[in-house]
């Protein structure tokens, strides 16, 4: 059992109340940051600590915050990305559902340490239910004196607020949901300006994800430098991770980064092994966007060493071996899984969720659709797999956000690993669409 | 029935004085000249009180509350797939489609619903209590498959037993707005 950080007292009866999170610790941070400490001297510990942005994109949390333009009268916004929505991440749901206090407590000594006086959590419009459990918990700890007016009689004060989406996977990407949150269409905006400079109300304002702003009480509570003991290398601290697909156990497990990705599959305390007996096939380690690798590649990189959970270990050998930590989606296939119906599956997702509004991906992300569509159901051409590589390469780096990215990668690496199984597709549809049938890695074989 | 719900949202569009209570408090959320930006849970609290869709006189009416002009409504509400554009079903069906749900049996699911409830995806069965609708991933990944019911989510629906078992729950469930509920507390 590693250190946990976020989950230590999740599953505590009543910890979704305010005075059993607080008989366990909780707001001890608020107490020690408004009272002991200046915001700098907080952003500071944050910065020390090595902390990542666990949305996604992996950024320096500390980096990120002193980016953050402080024009004399100007208000200054935190903003909570809680609109998780990349395919396989479940974590923030499950986080916020069960322990709704530890990302309040998050979100005020964070604001705190930007100089904040209003602060939003942006949920996804499905997770009502969720935005309900934390404007309870937010009512309670506004009656406590940790919200509002002259917290702890510190003289700080804030507003904490919960804003739903309305189903868009695009207000992920933090300008889409920054123009949601202004009551607009989810459209990313040009950069620069940066949030940091110009964010929510043209205000300047930093973006982070739920899992990061949880992780904030600790460092303050513990110190930076304690933190960057906890993990590997750069991969500093604990991340949850957000195990599907053909496993015994999914659910959401809190790791010290660096577990080996062997034992994170088939140890019983994660993931418990391949469900029914069967083989692992391929895993996506970060997300649907990140790139698929082969049970080989997933176990070890091309040198030879066991991979690990972290940032560092899951993208050796870049994107000719390797994949990415993403946001720690970790979506496990077994033997008898189509890697061209889930790729198509992938890209009808991203076709249906770009906002339209760069003509690569609002086109491309169509096209690698229907492409995949014809193999899939036996009516492709053997040059569809060049053109699919060629579309994907149009889209990548060509569009305002990394949603085109996102669509291309998951295509471009299926293709780079699984070839053969897109070969068998064109040269025996009638054999690759029977029921049931799967590629079992004989390209001239034609038994299902 | 279209026109007859067409002809019902015509006539009044009025909210609740709990839903108008609550659209005030989203309001106040946000800085002065900047009420715009309540228009999502506006949109969802519509959808909850004019039976699970929002009609274009619904969308004016939120567009009157907001002092904006109906075409910022009407851009809004295209774009976020959670509303719905034309009449729905009793319950909605939001069943997930995306890759790590169908990993563990989402395909089959929304084939067996679609054979139980005698509908295509989109549509409504002729009973007028369910409406299908395939959506994409739902941050349940590791419950699936599941669907979604306007705040609840139904998960591990592996069998034909359980989806027998859920629909005919669904069957003798009438709809509770989020003000009937007493968890729904200011804040």
């Amino acid at each position: 059992m590693g250190l946990k950080i976020l989950t230590e007292h999740i599953n505590v009866p009543g910890i979704e109340t305010l005075e059993v999170y607080r008989k366990h610790g909780g707001y001890k941070s608020v107490e020690k940051a408004v009272k002991t400490m200046t915001p700098e001297e907080v952003v500071e510990e944050v910065k020390t600590s090595g902390l990542r942005g666990r949305g996604g994109a992996g950024f320096p949390t500390g980096m990120k915050w002193s980016f953050l333009a402080k024009p004399e009268g100007v208000p200054r916004y935190l903003v909570c990305n809680a609109d998780e929505s990349e395919p396989g991440t479940f974590k923030d749901r499950w986080f916020m559902e069960r322990n709704p206090h530890a990302l309040i407590e998050g979100m005020i000594t964070s604001s705190y340490a930007l100089g904040a006086n209003t602060s939003y959590i942006y949920i996804r419009g499905e997770l009502m239910f969720i935005l309900r459990i934390l404007e309870k918990a937010i009512a309670e700890a506004y009656a406590a004196g940790l919200l509002g007016k002259n917290i702890l009689g510190s003289g700080y004060d804030l507003d904490l607020h919960v804003a739903p989406g309305g189903g868009a996977y695009i207000c992920g990407e933090e300008t889409a949901l920054l123009e949601s949150l202004e009551g607009k269409r989810g459209n990313p905006r040009n950069k620069p300006p940066f949030p940091a400079v110009k964010g929510l109300f043209a205000s300047p304002t930093v973006v982070n994800n739920v899992e990061t702003i949880a992780s904030v009480p600790w460092i303050v509570n513990n110190t930076g430098a304690e933190y960057a003991k906890v993990g590997i290398g750069r991969s500093t601290g604990t991340k949850l991770i957000s195990a599907s697909g053909n496993i015994n156990n999914p659910g959401v497990f809190e790791i010290e980064l660096g577990v080996p990705v062997e034992e994170f599959i088939y140890s019983d305390e994660y993931c418990g092994g391949i469900w029914k007996g069967k083989q692992l096939k391929a895993v996506v380690p970060g997300g649907s966007s990140v790139p698929i690798l082969p049970a080989n590649l997933i176990l070890k990189t091309t040198a030879g060493e066991g991979r690990l959970m972290s940032y560092e270990s899951l993208s050796d050998g870049g994107f000719v071996s390797g994949s990415m930590m993403g946001s720690g989606a970790f979506i496990v296939f077994d033997e008898d899984q189509c890697i061209v119906r889930n790729t198509w599956n992938y890209s009808r997702f991203y076709h249906h969720e770009s906002c339209g509004q760069c003509s690569p991906c609002r086109e491309g992300t169509g096209w690698m659709e229907k492409v995949l569509h014809r193999i899939e159901y036996g009516h492709g051409h053997q040059q569809d797999i060049d053109l699919l590589v060629s579309v994907a390469k149009q889209i990548e780096g060509n569009t305002i956000c990394p949603l085109g990215d996102a669509a291309a990668w998951p295509v471009a690496a299926a293709i780079r690993h699984f070839r053969d199984e897109f070969e068998w597709h064109i040269k025996y549809p009638k054999e690759a669409t029977a029921p049931g049938a799967v590629y079992r890695g004989q390209l001239d074989s034609v038994t299902a | 029935m279209t026109i007859v719900l067409m002809a019902e949202t015509k006539n009044e569009v009025k909210f609740s004085d709990a839903a108008m209570a609550d659209i005030q408090r989203y309001i106040s959320h946000y800085p002065e000249g900047r009420q715009k930006s309540a228009i999502l849970p506006i949109l969802h609290i519509a959808q909850a009180e004019f039976g699970g869709w929002v009609s274009p006189e619904v969308m004016d009416k939120v567009a009157e509350i907001l002092d904006i002009e109906p075409i910022e409504v009407y851009e809004v509400a295209t774009f976020y797939t959670m509303f719905n554009l034309k009449p729905v079903g009793r319950h909605v069906l939001e069943v997930c489609r995306t890759g790590p749900c169908c990993l563990r049996g989402a395909d089959q699911l929304i084939e067996t619903l679609k054979h139980k409830l005698g509908v295509e995806e989109g549509g409504t069965s002729a009973d007028g209590l369910f409406t299908l609708k395939p959506v994409e991933c739902l941050a349940s990944c590791g419950t699936g498959p599941m669907l979604q019911v306007r705040e609840k989510f139904y998960e591990n629906l592996e069998t034909e037993e359980q989806v027998d078992a859920f629909l005919e729950m669904m069957r003798k469930s009438g709809v509770e707005t989020p003000y009937h509920q007493a968890a729904y507390q200011k804040s």
